[in-house]
C-alpha cells in the first residue's frame, strides 16, 4: 500500500497537494484514498498546463482513444460523453473539455481487470472540443470530439 | 450526510458493467443564489471502486463532472456474486460507501 502510494504520488508530482489536503483535513491519515487529488492539474486554466500537470505534455493523436458524444448538446449541465482505450496497457483516462474555465474534468485510473474505459456527464459552458487522454506504457495518447452547446452549463 | 448511491453491476460474459448514480450537488463555486451570492464549490473529488476487495478504479472529479454523477465502468474477470463497493470523498470531506453485488446479466 506505501509503495503504491508513493508510485502514484510521484507519478502526479502532488506531495505538494496532499501536505495541503492533509492539513485541511479533507483526508483522513487511516483512509487516505491511493491517489491523492490533483490539484495542480484540476486547477489548470489551460488545457497545456493540465496536461503538463497530469504528466501527459504533447500527447499523440490516436484514433485508437474512442469518444462517444452527442454532435450538438441541447443542455451543457449534463453532456453524456462515453470514452474507451483499444490502446493495450492502457492504465489512466483523463477527460477535459477544452472551453471550460477549469478543462480538467475527471481522471481515472484502472487496475485489476477495469477495462479503460468510462461513461460520465459533463458541464460545458460553450462549446468546445471534448479531449480525452489514455495513458498507456508510460506514453501519452489523445483524441478531442467537439461539442456544439446551446445552453452553457455553468453558472446560472 | 448525502443520499445511498444507486448501484446497478450485472455480468456480460465475464465483464461486469457497473453503473452508479451519486447524489451530489457538484457545486462549481461560480454559481449565484437567487439572491445574488456565489454558492460555494462543494463537489466530489476522489472516487474509489473495488471488485471482489480490489481495486478496480480510482477517479479524481472536478467541477466540471454534472450535478448527481453517473458513471459507466466495466470490469473484466467479474463473477455473479462478487461484491462492489464504491466509496466517494468531498470537498467538504463528507463521504460516502455504497456495495451491491455482481448479478447474473
Amino acid at each position: 500500500m506505501d509503495h503504491l502510494r508513493r508510485m502514484l504520488l510521484k507519478g502526479a508530482g502532488a506531495s505538494g497537494a496532499l501536505a495541503v489536503a492533509l492539513a485541511a483535513g479533507l483526508l483522513r491519515p487511516s483512509r487516505v484514498l491511493a491517489a491523492e487529488w490533483n490539484k495542480a492539474a484540476f486547477g489548470a486554466a489551460s488545457v497545456p498546463d493540465a496536461l503538463k500537470a497530469v504528466g501527459a505534455s504533447g500527447p499523440a493523436d490516436s484514433k485508437d482513444v474512442a469518444i462517444k458524444a452527442p454532435d450538438i448538446a441541447e443542455n451543457g449541465a449534463v453532456v453524456p460523453v462515453e470514452v474507451d482505450s483499444r490502446i493495450p496497457g492502457t492504465t489512466e483516462i483523463a477527460v477535459l473539455v477544452d472551453k471550460n474555465p477549469l478543462p480538467l474534468a475527471a481522471s481515472f485510473t484502472f487496475s485489476n481487470g477495469a477495462l479503460p474505459s468510462v461513461a460520465l456527464r459533463l458541464k460545458m459552458g460553450k462549446t468546445s472540443n471534448v479531449r480525452v487522454i489514455a495513458k498507456a506504457g508510460g506514453k501519452s495518447y489523445a483524441t478531442a470530439k467537439e461539442v456544439k452547446v446551446t445552453i452553457g452549463g455553468c453558472g446560472g | 450526510m448525502a443520499d445511498p448511491m444507486k448501484i446497478r453491476a450485472r455480468l456480460k460474459g465475464d465483464t461486469a458493467d457497473i453503473r452508479v448514480l451519486m447524489s451530489h450537488p457538484m457545486e462549481t463555486g461560480q454559481r449565484k443564489d437567487a439572491a445574488g451570492k456565489l454558492v460555494p464549490a462543494h463537489y466530489i473529488q476522489n472516487i474509489s471502486i473495488t471488485l471482489a476487495g480490489k481495486t478496480v478504479v480510482e477517479g479524481q472529479l472536478n467541477t466540471a463532472v454534472s450535478r448527481n454523477p453517473v458513471f459507466g465502468f466495466k470490469v473484466k474477470g467479474a463473477k455473479a456474486g462478487d461484491k462492489v463497493v464504491i466509496h466517494w470523498v468531498d470537498t467538504n470531506g463528507d463521504q460516502r460507501t455504497d456495495e451491491t453485488t455482481v448479478t447474473a446479466g
